[in-house]
């Protein structure tokens, strides 16, 4: 069955984990789930493959894990929550899997962050309703964070 | 009886803890993000409350995707920390208080929040970054700490209005706690930030002074604040910023702000700290207080009066 469309589907660069991605993602995250065990972090690594056979995911699940496609994941019902332990099992940083998943280096992705991080201005919305949400702010637009 | 003296809000960051853990503080980047809790160290421990009820989330820790309560209390004696992949934080057990927690469960069901009762759970940075922000590093915690565990890792997470709503149930709740009992209530989490997708490093910082004026000034105007608002304007992951509208729900609709800071970033999140205190203590006094002014103004208007004629 094709996902519902929802109100939150019209933000940019967003998969919100909904109950619906809740249902759809129980495998993804049950796998990162295990990887809290040191002993399953080994048996993954011995054998991805194998190992992700036990969590009854779809292929397509299953590609966007061992390609580490963290977007695809989230987007299949993955929560970042969770797939940020697949990161951690691959000796990624937390930042590591942000650069991965904004497309850029993670030396770019920290000097964003450094410098106030992403501005909310044009990442509102895919439709065009790029304005504040209404009776928050009441004065001009502005530049994004005041301080590094 | 037992009350709430004060909330305090505050984010939740886990790099906040692994810089403690690694003896980071002092590195400008992390002196930056400590320094705004040296004067929130020194007020708590000037409030000494007895006992702490921490709304927070958890991140993957206690649970996974097998059980997602909405509202969870811990109830139990104790709360270790958790280990989230990196062995458990170096902090010490949190002692509960499970006779309040217990009450706490039985007034608020009753009034219709229909909470998850946890009487075993470890619990992650969510409760213990907040807990060294506000007490420091001490070998044991100065106060017995009650946990509320809250959805917003699964969308949808509860409406801020409930979330108000539960802090005010609580509040009648507490106060209905035989025992002299002085407890703070913690709202933690946010402020702006996304880590997830191709948007993740998210920052509002006009939305976020926003929130924390309202949060003073008007916190019902933020009751009605839709998620998708949340999620739009303050990053997926800044929905987390409705646990507050729990600790807000708990104070007096009018409070004293006492303090406040904000940085941006730690790691990938906007750093969001206030301190808001009930004036109950000195209520009474400030009702009295009006009326005498304005009978001693209607006394010098009558002076004038008479003086005014008598010329």
């Amino acid at each position: 069955m094709a996902r519902a469309q929802q109100d939150y589907d019209d933000i940019p660069g967003t998969f919100v984990f909904d109950a619906e991605r809740s249902r759809q993602g129980y495998g993804i995250n049950m796998f990162c789930m295990s990887l809290m065990k040191d002993e399953n972090r080994k048996a993954f690594k011995a054998n991805e493959a194998g190992y992700l056979k036990k969590f009854n995911l779809s292929p397509a699940q299953t590609d966007a894990i061992l390609k580490r496609d963290y977007n695809r994941m989230l987007e299949l019902g993955g929560n970042i929550y969770f797939t940020a332990k697949l990161g951690a099992t691959d000796g990624h940083s937390f930042q590591h899997l942000a650069a991965l998943m904004t497309g850029s280096s993670q030396q770019d992705y920290a000097a964003m962050m450094l410098a106030g991080g992403r501005s909310v201005e044009g990442n509102r919305s895919r439709s065009g309703k790029d304005k504040p949400a209404k009776s928050k702010s009441k004065s001009k637009p502005k530049s994004s964070a005041k301080r590094k | 009886m037992a009350r709430i003296v004060a909330g305090v809000g505050s984010s939740h960051v886990p790099a906040i803890g692994a810089a403690l853990d690694n003896g980071r503080t002092e590195e400008p980047y992390w002196k930056r993000v400590f320094s705004g809790f040296e004067k929130s160290k020194q007020w708590m421990a000037n409030t000494k409350p007895d006992v702490a009820i921490v709304v927070y989330n958890d991140h993957a820790s206690a649970f996974s995707v097998e059980m997602i309560p909405t509202f969870a209390l811990g109830c139990a004696a104790e709360f270790p920390p958790a280990d989230e992949g990196w062995g458990p934080r170096p902090v010490p057990v949190l002692k509960g208080h499970p006779a309040l927690a217990a009450h706490i469960a039985q007034s608020v069901i009753l009034d219709e929040f229909d909470l998850t009762v946890v009487n075993k759970m470890e619990v992650d940075h969510g409760l213990t970054v907040p807990m060294n922000l506000l007490f420091g590093t001490p070998r044991e915690w100065p106060c017995q700490v009650i946990p509320l565990a809250v959805n917003v890792v699964m969308y949808p997470p509860p409406t801020g209005h409930r979330c108000y709503m539960l802090g005010k149930a609580i509040r009648k709740a507490v106060e209905s706690y035989p025992e002299d009992l002085k407890v703070v209530i913690f709202g933690t989490g946010g402020l702006s930030h996304q880590i997830s997708g191709p948007r993740a490093g998210l920052i509002n910082s006009k939305w976020d002074k926003s929130f924390l004026d309202n949060l003073t000034k008007d916190p019902k105007k933020l009751t009605r604040i839709p998620h998708i608002d949340y999620m739009r304007e303050a990053g997926a992951e800044g929905i987390e910023m409705v646990m507050w509208l729990i600790m807000r729900g708990a104070l007096d609709d009018k409070v004293d702000e006492v303090y406040r800071f904000y940085t941006v970033p730690a790691s990938n999140t906007a750093v969001g700290h206030i301190i808001l205190e009930n004036r109950r203590k000195t209520a009474s006094k400030d009702k009295r207080a009006p009326a005498a002014k304005s009978r001693q103004a209607a006394a010098r208007k009558a002076a004038q009066r008479i003086a005014s004629k008598g010329r």
